[in-house]
């Protein structure tokens, strides 16, 4: 035998370019080794080694065998022709070679010792033909049932593990999951023990969910949990969405809430960019209007952004938001807006996540809405790991988010106290019912990093869109609709009563105090007429004086000449 | 060696014998090796002695041609195939055991 030349590096590694399993892996599968694949019927292992293939041919320059023990070549030609795969095509340029390994029991008696060596001679000489560096055995196991589970095909098949890693080629044997507790149904894992990889696909209250996980991975660190995955029109993607934990960074720049009234109650004029925002409300509250000024606002300021809908068809939220002034066709027709809309029964909680994050990931959005995320179905501590990763996606991403929940109005919801810590920034819609009429409040329950308004404002939807209308607090707080209107008129008569009050009391005090002016001057003028008067007496009675004066000298000078 | 009188269990509806009563067998082997020669060993055995004159036997070396394996879908070594009369017929292994050579290969009752 000769000496396995790839066990030198251990770390040689050949990428299998299915989506996120070469971030578990941290690059792929062992190259020039044999990877196990284990799964029971229908968990998509024929399609894994198939992209594992067709990604070697076309993306890394690694032809490939793919030996078929189960589906014929035609079969498996058409049943990847849907997801893009042109298998022709790749046969013809000497990329691929498929070779359909009939094993038929009623066709096959046994007389006397055996060995596996046509399968060598066949998987060699297809190997050689085109230079394969990457080869799947899908699935062995029809061997046993074909042959018998005896020591001659066990040998064979430890043989043959032995003679792939001789060739150095990169293999991948899938291998039918074995009953309860047994990986694979015949043990295969005995035999191929550099790296197993299980594919499982569960069903939860009606949804199937498939999850990946490696088991095993000699001589390499790889991630060990579950991680769903999905197949579709993109071939396989898996998930590799672990919390990506809080180590992002942070951004200081504020992004508007589509609401001037909205952005007015935080300190901050709007939400940090990044950060993720819930709008909770029991129906009927405009969530998802609050959620169509949201992306508006951004695509107005020339950002691109992605509403999830799960529960109106895309063409119904243009309709009805034309009906509150909300023109989203055009964004759409700018490429800035993009709608995603699926039934949430449709796929499992963290298949949503995987299709969310890719559309993500493809569009770049600055903004993000779903809508909204009571839709979906599962185990509360399921959803809240499932937002979890999502936000801290999110976050990384520097995405503003804001997620729509709709709550039964009676009763506050237990998901929600969870999901609070997950927010940011969460506004409460309300109904608010007095007087036999029912209006709509809002609030800001909590708005991490900024003062916020404390305030439960009323708003209205109108032909304009959301508008919050002045707060109104009276004796028992605040007052909505009719309610307020009456307080408002109440007031207003109030205030020009004691207007009229103000007024009637200056005029009195004018008149008043005119009186006492007029009084005033007539006083002075009779004090003045008066000292004019005394004045005038004293120069009367000078005069007097004088005269009297002369008078009497005279009289004396004269009497006294006589004597 | 068996008899020729073994019983048949598939005489009845089983095999019809080609219009010349001609047995063509194919044996595939790949190269030289102990399985390989003991399966044209025995395999010329039992047809001399059981088909005297009625049987074609061609001896196919995957090792030289190995596009064969695929085409004729070997993936054991020896195998045997019974191309005629139809249906055809498949065994692997050395062909050690001449009940389940005689069995297997609906051999029919030697015309007499």
């Amino acid at each position: 035998m000769t000496p396995n030349t790839t066990t030198a590096d251990p770390l040689r590694k050949a990428a299998s370019g299915i989506a996120g399993l070469d971030e578990i892996t941290f690059g792929g599968l062992p190259a020039g080794r044999p990877t196990l694949i284990a799964g029971a019927a229908g968990c998509g292992k024929t399609l894994f080694a198939l992209t594992f293939l067709v990604k070697g041919a076309t993306a890394y320059d690694e032809p490939g065998v793919f030996m078929s023990f189960e589906e014929r070549a035609d079969d498996l030609i058409d049943n990847v022709s849907s997801l893009g795969y042109d298998l022709p095509g790749l046969i013809a340029d000497k990329k691929l070679v498929i070779d359909y390994v009939r094993v038929e029991r009623s066709e096959i008696e046994q007389s006397g010792e055996y060995d596996l060596e046509g399968l060598f001679v066949r998987l060699g000489h297809a190997i050689d033909k085109i230079g394969a560096k990457r080869v799947v055995l899908d699935t062995l196991e029809a061997l046993f049932s074909g042959l018998g589970d005896g020591p001659v095909l066990r040998s064979e098949l430890r043989r043959l593990f032995q003679w792939l890693k001789d060739r150095g080629v990169t293999a991948v044997i899938t291998a039918e999951r074995g009953p309860e507790g047994q990986l694979t149904r015949h043990g295969l894992e005995e035999y191929v023990s550099d790296c197993v990889i299980a594919l499982d696909n569960r069903v939860d209250e009606q949804i199937t969910t498939r999850r990946l996980r490696v088991m095993k991975y000699r001589g390499s660190a790889h991630g060990t949990n579950e991680y769903p995955f999905l197949i579709d029109k993109g071939g396989i993607s898996v998930l590799p969405v672990t919390s990506a934990g809080l180590s992002h960074s942070i951004s200081d720049e504020v992004v508007s809430s589509g609401v001037a009234g909205i952005d007015a109650m935080l300190g901050v004029g709007g939400f940090y960019r990044g950060s993720s925002v819930l709008l909770s409300g029991p129906s009927g509250t405009g969530k998802t209007t609050f959620g169509s000024h949201f992306v508006n606002a951004a695509c107005l300021a020339g950002n691109r952004a992605i509403y999830f809908s799960f529960e109106e068809s895309p063409e119904q939220i243009v309709r009805n938001m034309r009906s509150v002034g909300l023109n989203l066709d055009s964004h759409v027709t700018a490429g800035l807006l993009r709608f995603e809309s699926s039934r949430p029964s449709l796929f499992g909680l963290e298949m949503h996540l995987v299709l969310m994050i890719r559309q993500i990931d493809q569009f770049d959005p600055a903004v993000v809405v779903i809508d909204p995320i009571s839709a979906f179905r599962g185990s509360e501590s399921e959803i809240h790991a499932t937002l979890l990763r999502l936000v801290d996606y999110l976050k990384v991403k520097g995405i503003t988010v804001v997620f729509n929940n709709l709550v039964n109005g009676d009763q506050d919801d237990r998901n929600e106290q969870s999901l609070s810590s997950l927010m940011d920034v969460w506004v409460g819609l309300h109904d608010l019912e007095a007087n036999g009429e029912r209006n709509r409040g809002l609030f800001v329950l909590k708005a991490r990093g900024m003062s916020h308004s404390n305030q439960i404002r009323e708003y209205r939807l109108g032909s304009d869109g959301v508008t919050l209308i002045e707060p109104y607090i009276g004796p028992h707080g605040v007052l909505t609709g009719s309610a307020r209107i009456v307080q408002e008129a109440q007031e207003e008569a109030a205030t020009l009563e004691r207007r009229d009050e103000v007024n009637r009391r200056k005029r009195e005090f004018t008149e008043k105090k005119s009186a006492a002016e007029r009084q005033i001057a007539e006083t002075r003028e009779a004090l003045q007429r008066e000292e004019a008067e005394l004045l005038a007496l004293e120069t009367v009675d000078e005069r007097k004086e004088q005269i009297l004066t002369a008078s009497r000298s005279a009289a004396a000078t004269r009497r006294g000449a006589t004597a | 060696m068996t008899s020729p009188t073994t019983p048949d269990p598939m005489g009845e509806d089983g095999a019809e014998i080609s219009d010349d009563g001609i047995f063509h067998f194919r044996l595939y082997v790949a190269g030289q090796t102990p399985k390989s020669l003991a399966a044209i060993r025995n395999l010329t055995l039992l047809c001399d002695a059981h088909l005297p004159g009625r049987h074609k036997i061609e001896v196919l070396d995957l090792a030289e041609n190995p596009e064969l394996a695929a085409q004729d879908q070997i993936i054991a070594i020896p195998t045997l195939v019974r191309s005629l009369p139809p249906p055809l017929k498949r065994m692997i292994g050395t062909l050690s055991d001449p009940d389940k050579f005689l069995i297997g290969l609906d051999y029919s009752r030697p015309t007499s």
